[in-house]
């Protein structure tokens, strides 16, 4: 790969976003570098940057789960709802784990074996698991969890950091070694890329997908229990919405959304790009839904600006010849 | 049954089953509730599918060409804000002058998602999961977070909802459910006999195929989005006028139940397939059981567990039993084209 082909890398253009982020950020606040403010910054979306590394398999496998956020609310509805019915906590979050998987279970069925698109089935998911949790809690809030649930979320265990950053970091490292250092990984980007070559050379494409949905349910789940730790209390209506910012991170890394391009470095860094985004226009008082706002013109303007760079660049290239 | 098979299309099947599911659901609650089947029951139901079926209708058009847009949600909710500050500011404004503020508004809206779509060759999905966020974004900082409160408002537009187009029997159809229902007509005469419109489907059934032969492919995919976005700024219109107070989330979260209808409606998500009278189908059934269980009381958790399922049946019905009809059908147009052929003499009779 010659140096201009680099330099043109989506990652690098990533990487170069980030640093005049965190430079204007710097510039800004002195508060930026802190290590309280570093942790603070991660810790804030936490459970979203743990589900869109699964979500990264998912979409280069060239699938969908938008039922992500519902099962992330439905697994801490489950615990509350087990907790306040007199089962011991540790015993509540192995259930809503377990909720997980057949929350996962159920759309790789309908995905992989029936062959419904999955854009349909985890929408039914996204407001059929929803449902599920609102009958469970119904309006009520459910607190008053043991010290050491809502420590785990809110307590810094290892140094600094807490259990949940951990996880992350974790994750992604195991992450990257499937996808980009293992067989199964390069099973995902041949289902992406064709899924009919990939059935016909024998790849076990319904088991691969099975396997991905209940992986993003089950740590969809997790990080639901996460979330629910941090804040301390549950309520039918947790995590709504997520789905939307977690397919944001992953598309804004450079993951194509029909499958088969894209990596998990990519993802890394626009979780970065949009945590220290947020943070820096936190910081200078900006309101979160110009901050919304600001990170929706980042999706479409990453996706518009190359295709427009490639459109000019043909054209130019026709006038040549 | 060959009558059946030369008269109905597999496709009708499914809207026959799913007015038959309509009536049994309201037959159900029927059955459940008491004093179900009066007129103002019907009027709840027909006021809330209303709004529902004008979004769907845009939406179908878009996911006719495999595409989707999220953001209608979003339009809605500005339109709705936009006009009624217009409104509280400027009283004495016609009411035509009103409705064309709103549908020219989400004409902007959509034609903004279109030009990003079908010149700017941005997946939909990425161009309206960002425009839900921008628009409402947008929507926040220009209201400064205040709300339109009902008393601001001109007198004739509160009235709207309560006014009825004609009465049959113990029902008045409201106009803006009849409204609603001109808008399925006219689409659906449209979408299947013009033209122009049948290209919505040549698009979604092979975009590829449909360029090749000379279709003016970005131009259909923009005029859809531009229509999803001017009839969501009409339903704009309609929510101000049915609720009169209008926050900053208003209608947030619409394009799910909107997405639902269409594809509970029998709509094919990966486009080619479906009808604007199916999505109209979708959203009462949807409509039906939204306003049904609230009348239950304790069921009304019930409410998205129950449309959930109610998704995954439509698509999981339209993926297993209707390939099925589809070969049946195929298999017996096979059959009469060979007798046809076989013997002229015999077809005739």
């Amino acid at each position: 790969m010659n140096i201009r082909a680099r330099l043109l890398r989506w990652e690098t253009l990533l990487l170069a976003m980030l640093v005049v982020i965190a430079g204007l950020n710097i510039a800004y606040s002195p508060f930026y570098l802190g290590v309280g403010n570093i942790v603070n910054l991660f810790q804030l979306s936490i459970e979203k940057i743990i589900v869109a590394l699964i979500m990264t398999l998912i979409i280069i496998c060239g699938e969908i789960d938008l039922s992500v956020a519902s099962v992330m609310g439905l697994a801490s509805c489950v615990t509350a709802w087990l907790f306040q019915m007199g089962w011991p906590m540790p015993w509540a979050l192995v259930a809503a784990l377990a909720v997980g998987g057949v929350a996962g279970l159920i759309n790789g069925f309908w995905t992989a074996y029936v062959g419904l698109p999955s854009l349909a089935v985890t929408l039914a998911g996204l407001i059929g698991y929803r449902g599920v949790a609102r009958i469970l809690v119904e309006d009520r809030a459910i607190g008053g969890y043991p010290l050491w649930f809502n420590n785990l979320g809110q307590q810094p265990q290892f140094g600094p950091l807490t259990i949940s950053i951990v996880i992350f970091l974790a994750m992604f490292a195991i992450m990257a070694v499937v996808l980009h250092r293992s067989a199964l990984g390069r099973l995902v980007y041949v289902m992406g890329n064709n899924l009919q070559a990939a059935r016909y050379s024998g790849v076990r494409v319904r088991r691969v997908k099975l396997l991905l949905f209940v992986a993003s349910s089950m740590i969809a789940a997790l990080a639901g229990l996460l979330y629910a730790a941090r804040l301390g209390s549950v309520r039918g209506d947790m995590a709504q919405g997520f789905e939307l910012d977690v397919i944001t991170m992953v598309l804004l890394g450079g993951v194509s959304i029909f499958g088969g391009s894209g990596n998990l470095l990519g993802v890394g860094l626009s979780i970065l790009v949009i945590l220290n985004l947020r943070n820096g226009m936190g910081l200078a008082d900006i309101t979160g839904n110009t901050q919304t706002s600001v990170i929706g013109a980042l999706l479409i303007l990453s996706v518009l600006v190359p295709n427009m760079a490639r459109m000019i660049h043909t054209r130019w290239k026709g006038r040549e010849t | 049954m060959k009558w059946l098979q030369r008269h109905i299309r597999p496709e009708q099947v499914r809207e026959l089953s799913l007015l038959l599911l309509i009536v049994a659901a309201v037959l159900i609650f029927g059955s459940m509730i008491d004093g179900y089947y009066t007129s103002r029951t019907f009027n709840r139901i027909t006021s809330s599918v209303a709004i529902i079926t004008v979004v769907a209708v845009g939406q179908t058009l878009v996911v006719l060409t495999r595409n989707i847009d999220l953001a209608v949600g979003s339009i809605v909710g500005c339109t709705a804000y936009f006009t009624g500050a217009q409104l509280a500011a400027h009283h004495g404004m016609p009411p035509v002058v009103a409705v064309l503020i709103a549908m020219a508004l989400g004409c902007v809206m959509g034609a903004i998602n279109g030009a990003l779509v079908a010149y700017g060759r941005v997946p939909s999905i990425i161009v309206t999961l960002g425009s839900l966020a921008i628009f409402r974004g947008i929507l926040i900082d220009y209201s400064g977070a205040r709300t339109v409160t009902t008393d601001s408002l001109p007198k004739w537009l509160l009235e709207l909802p309560r006014l009825n187009f004609v009465t049959i029997g113990d029902l008045d159809i409201r106009a803006m459910f009849a409204l609603a229902v001109g808008i399925v007509l006219l689409f659906q005469i449209g979408t299947s006999f013009l033209n122009v419109a049948r290209q919505f489907y040549a698009m979604g059934s092979n975009p590829d195929a449909a360029e090749l032969i000379g279709m003016p492919a970005r131009r259909i995919v923009f005029s859809a989005f531009v229509l999803s976005g001017t009839l969501s700024g009409l339903a704009g219109f309609m929510f101000l006028a049915r609720f009169g107070s209008i926050t900053v989330e208003a209608a947030r979260g619409m394009e799910l139940q909107v997405v639902a209808a269409v594809v509970v409606g029998g709509v094919n998500i990966f486009g080619g397939s479906g009808t604007v009278f199916g999505a109209m189908l979708g959203a009462i059934m949807i409509g039906t059981l939204e306003q049904s269980l609230f009348r239950l009381q304790i069921s009304e958790f019930w409410r998205d567990a129950i449309l959930g399922l109610l998704i995954l049946l439509a698509v999981a019905s339209d993926a297993v039993i209707l390939n099925r009809l589809r070969a049946i059908w195929a298999r017996t147009d096979l059959k009469l084209v060979a007798r046809d052929s076989a013997s002229p003499a015999e077809a005739k009779r």
